[in-house]
């Protein structure tokens, strides 16, 4: 007796459900860029009723004629913080994941690092730059330790979480089976784990770029927050907001790349449902 | 067997002594809680007595363990997500590199068309029914041929409908691979149709209060269920567990 569904009936119920999904996308894609437009108008509306002085409070329009005056500014100083969160980014997480595999692999390694990671990071970011400052020296070296400082925890904590976060079912049927330590990593807690680092991921993108703007605060002549605190000393504003607009595509970039390859490498999430 | 737990030791198992013949299909059947998965995975190696022995095929679990003697059904299917159907059988293969040194005598693929999941070889396991996901890990579980499966409940999840006709499936299976069977459950009439020989267990710490042999011929059809041998079997095997409480 063999009275399973055929597999016929899935492949035409799978077109049907992605188109559906896809137009319930687009909605709330459009209803974002509504958002935003609806913001944009809302400031400039306020700003030149209200006749405030473009020093204190430059309009949308303003801020997109400086955006293009002052592109080439931007652009130099946002290559350096580029590179320091992309650096920083891949430091702070690649350290991360591997403390947490020797974390789920060794209790005393645990035990023994896990407090003193939690005491480092309840020191304040900004009291630790000039440290790392004066440490390091001026180049890319503490601008790319403090943003990878700051990536490194959230990943640390969530990887943690995700490598133990095995079904203790599976575990068993992996001890059945034989399976020596590496492959019950290999099989069942990388990529339990794989989701997990992924929301660590996207959290650490835009703490990255936070990191590497405040250690230029601290001693820098370029960079986003070098310019940042310029545009502020010189009252010119408009850049002032030009930068921040910079500094939140470039953001928003780093973000979306991770969510496209966690739509690669996690493939089986959105079989699940398990979308937002 | 007895669990360390913080307030003393619980008894689980008490005297169990029990001999499985080979290609029997032997159903242990008990009320919740008393101990039926306990004795499943001690002689599956999972868990270690506190007292008393196992032999296996004339190994002790471990060797057992290690050489694949035992296949394991969940209650749960326990499939890996992130793996297709066909993957997921193959996945005692892969560990320790067994299908390099064990050549398997039946292709995950062809396991898969044996439990009647033609045609889902490349579906994850979220695409599947609960029924369908035990499907696969039946076949899982024959993979690497062992010579004895252990089934915890494996139906135990499913509704009445799947269940009657997974107990059909699987003995259709059981007839063409002629392995020995342990099979747990705690419903009487399920045993009676799958079994040569029930197993039936007291209330915690459980020991074994009857050992029936059903005498009923192969292939087992449904309609045999109405039938007064069939209900003479039940009956006994229900006035053993009243017994016990
Ligand atoms: N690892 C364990 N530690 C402590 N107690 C356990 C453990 N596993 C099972 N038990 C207890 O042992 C008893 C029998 O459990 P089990 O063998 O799962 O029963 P069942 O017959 O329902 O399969 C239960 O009271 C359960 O709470
Ligand atoms: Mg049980």
């Amino acid at each position: 007796m063999r009275a399973v569904a055929r597999p016929a009936t899935i492949l035409r119920a799978v077109p049907a459900g992605r188109a559906h999904e896809r137009g319930r996308a687009l909605r709330r894609r459009g209803l974002a860029v509504l958002g935003v437009v609806a913001a944009l108008a809302l400031w400039q509306g306020t700003v030149l009723l209200l006749r405030v002085p473009r020093y204190i409070a430059p309009s949308p329009v303003e801020v997109a004629v400086a955006l293009r005056v002052e592109a080439g500014t931007l652009a130099a100083n946002a290559w350096p913080t580029i590179l320091e969160t992309l650096g920083g980014f891949l430091v702070g997480n690649v350290i991360a994941v591997a403390i947490a595999i020797g974390f789920v692999h060794n209790r005393t390694f645990q035990h023994t690092v896990y407090p003193l990671a939690v005491t480092v990071r309840t020191l304040p970011i900004v009291a630790i730059s000039p440290i790392l400052v004066l440490l390091l020296g001026n180049g890319y070296a503490p601008k790319i330790a403090i943003a990878a400082l700051i990536t490194f925890f959230p990943t640390l904590v969530n990887m943690v979480d995700g490598l133990n976060a095995v079904d203790p079912q599976a575990q068993e049927l992996m001890h059945v089976l034989s399976a020596t330590r590496w492959e019950v990593f290999r099989y069942l807690r990388w990529p339990t784990s794989l989701p997990y680092l992924f929301s660590a991921l996207r959290i650490a993108s835009t703490a990255s770029l936070l990191g590497a703007i405040v250690a230029e605060w601290i001693g820098s002549n370029k960079g986003l927050g070098y310019l940042i605190l310029a545009a502020t000393y010189d009252y010119r504003t408009p850049l002032l907001y030009a930068t921040m607009a910079v500094a939140s595509a470039i953001a928003l970039a780093l973000f979306g790349v991770i969510s496209v390859l966690e739509r690669y490498a996690v493939p089986w999430r959105r079989a699940e449902g398990a979308t937002d | 067997m007895a669990f360390e737990l913080a307030d003393g030791a619980l008894d689980v198992l008490r005297g169990i002594t029990l001999t499985i013949r080979q290609g029997d299909f032997v159903s242990l059947l008990g009320p919740s809680g008393c101990g039926k998965s306990t004795l499943l995975r001690l002689i599956a190696d999972v868990l270690t007595p506190t007292q008393g022995r196992i032999s296996v095929l004339g190994a002790s679990p471990s060797e057992a363990r290690r050489h694949r003697v035992l296949g394991m059904v969940f209650q749960q299917p326990v499939l890996l997500p992130w793996l297709t159907a066909e993957a997921n059988v193959a996945l005692p293969l892969r560990i320790g590199g067994w299908s390099r040194r064990h050549p398997p005598a039946s292709s995950p693929a062809a396991l898969l068309q044996l439990v009647g999941l033609d045609g889902f070889h490349r579906a994850r396991p979220a695409q599947l029914s609960g029924g369908m996901q035990q499907r696969v890990a039946i076949a899982r579980a024959l993979v690497s041929d062992p010579q004895i499966l252990l089934m915890d409940e494996p139906f135990g999840a499913l509704d009445a409908i799947t269940r009657d006709r997974l107990n059909e499936e699987l003995l259709r299976i059981w007839t063409q691979v002629r392995r020995t069977v342990v099979f747990v459950t705690h419903s009487i009439a399920e045993a009676v149709y799958l079994s040569t020989r029930v197993v039936v267990l007291s209330p915690r710490p459980a020991q074994i209060r009857r050992i029936v042999d059903i005498d009923l011929p192969y292939p087992r059809r449904p309609a045999m269920k109405d039938t007064p041998e069939f209900t003479r079997y039940t009956a006994a095997l229900r006035a053993a567990l009243g017994e016990a409480e």
